[in-house]
């Protein structure tokens, strides 16, 4: 037998290992739509109760936004509900053209190209577009799918301090050698909902004559003023070259992804990008739920407006309770705790509040960094977001965190 | 040794401490293993060895364990060296 009893051990320890590390994932159900209210079974088994969701990527509440459902619905009816091919054998129909185009002119693109996934987008854009002789500097901060794709990559790489642009100005000096460059950064980081200052990226691109690519997924659909993403919200629109992104958050949140950019760039992801060639492309029924999503994003800014103002009423209120949050903008909001422990016991708690959040930590974040990662929603309502910071604030009085700093708390559960 | 100590010192503190980082760093401090260097960081500090001692590290030396402290890092690049 070659799975024998010594091999299933063998994998059984490697189990084990992860879970004595504290890394172990526990299964969740969620027995609902995705929305700000769902009904979770957890732990396994559990019945189901109803919680207030805190930790999705449903920035803009379209996973079960009727109009979008209804428009997955005549993608059913309309054009079935797989294709059975890849791409370019007979597995594009008219309504991936159309999402192409619409995401084009919505992210201010001159041409896009679908991915199953951004994961797959990230996978494959380096390998296609350059190899040796070139290099690849990214922030150290950026996606790990980003990171596998590089390293699928045959172009050398570098890294540079997370938004330091005094950083990466010398990783462009030291690199004046190389046939092309690239600066590789997410638009916002997903563990500290940072901005990358793309204007600032852009300007030493320019003076060093290097393109730039942006995964955008965390701001695609809501930051900028018309949503378009970070590119917009510094006035670089027509400066970031390609723009990697995903339809699993803001945009419908199924899956689904995208690299959109200069013509030949995407044409060049078309022709060698492993994950398009040898994968099927979305099913019609995302593809014309995603559409409906873009039309509805290209003729009002209500949802991304809505969402604003909620995550500014969350860090006022979590500021006012005395919690420790990380500055900034986003919908990404981390409450910083430090400790690891304090962190799961935190999350704990809050899900016994009725509130769902989970607790990150190294090495998902840096030693010494852990934190509660909060996802603000536009399908919030004020009262979800005033039960929430109640919430926090009466977990967080329970731990004595109210109104102490990194020093206080890390001087009271260490790091 | 010494010379070769500093320099490597020298160039992690700089690659990868923060300025207003107030963390203490010296030889024996761990580099990977603590979350300081990331495995996708490593590539500079790996670069910067290569570059200034004239050396090719293979991918199997180049290990996250070889690479963790400031002293380690030496013991490879006495190996390549010679």
């Amino acid at each position: 037998m070659a799975y024998s009893t010594a091999t299933r051990q063998a994998f059984a320890d490697d189990i084990a290992t992860i879970k004595e590390k504290g890394l172990f994932k526990e299964k969740r159900f969620i027995c609902s739509p995705q929305a700000a209210e769902i009904e979770v079974e957890y732990p396994e088994g559990a019945a189901c109760r109803k919680v207030l969701n805190f930790c999705a990527n449903n920035y803009l509440g379209f996973s079960s936004h009727p109009e979008v459902a209804k428009a997955a619905h005549a993608g059913l009816d309309s054009r079935g509900f797989g294709m059975s091919s890849v791409r370019f054998i007979c597995g594009t129909q008219d309504i991936h053209r159309e999402l192409q185009e619409k995401v084009s002119a919505f992210l201010g693109m001159e041409d896009t190209l679908l991915f199953p996934s951004c994961m797959d987008a990230n996978a494959g854009v380096f390998e296609a577009i350059l190899g040796q002789g070139d290099v690849i500097i990214a922030d150290r901060l950026i996606h790990a799918s980003l990171i596998d794709g590089i390293r699928l990559c045959s172009a050398e790489y570098d890294t540079f301090k997370h938004m330091d642009m005094k950083h990466l100005r010398k990783k462009l000096e030291l690199h004046q050698d190389k046939r092309r460059r690239l600066i590789v950064t997410d638009g916002v980081f997903s563990m500290d909902g940072d901005l990358c200052p793309l204007d600032e990226v852009c300007d030493l691109a320019d003076e060093f004559d290097t393109m730039v690519l942006v995964d955008d997924s965390h701001a695609s659909g809501f930051i900028g003023k018309t949503g378009r993403g970070v590119h917009e919200h510094f006035g670089v629109m027509d400066r970031v070259d390609l723009i990697t992104t995903t339809f699993g958050k803001a945009l419908g949140g199924a899956s689904g992804g995208c690299v959109s950019g200069r013509s030949e760039l995407v044409e060049l992801c078309r022709q060698k990008a492993r994950p398009y060639l040898f994968s099927n492309s979305l099913s019609p029924v995302i593809v014309s739920a995603t559409v409906k999503v873009i039309d509805l994003l290209s003729s009002s800014t209500e949802l991304r407006d809505k969402l604003e103002a909620n995550t500014k009423r969350f860090r006022e209120g979590m500021t006012e309770a005395g919690l420790n949050i990380r500055p900034g903008v986003t919908p990404i909001v981390p409450v910083m705790l430090y400790n690891a422990k304090l962190a799961n016991d935190m999350a704990r708690d809050m899900y016994a509040e009725g509130i769902y959040v989970i607790g990150f930590f190294f090495p998902v974040v840096p030693e010494g960094q852990a934190r509660i990662r909060v996802q603000l929603s536009a399908a919030h309502e004020n009262e979800h977001i005033d039960k929430c910071v109640a919430a926090f604030k009466k977990v967080g009085d329970k731990y004595g965190i109210l109104g102490l700093d990194k020093k206080g708390i890390i001087e009271q559960y260490g790091t | 040794m010494d010379e070769i100590r500093e320099a490597v010192l020298e160039y992690v503190i700089d690659e990868y401490i923060d300025e207003d980082d107030d963390m203490e760093v010296d030889a024996d401090t761990a580099l990977i293993s603590s979350g300081i260097v990331d495995s996708f960081s490593m590539v500079s500090l790996k670069a910067f060895l290569e570059n200034k001692y004239d050396i090719r590290i293979p991918d199997e030396d180049a290990t996250p364990e070889a690479f963790d402290t400031v002293n380690s890092i030496i013991q490879i690049v006495e190996k390549h060296s010679s």
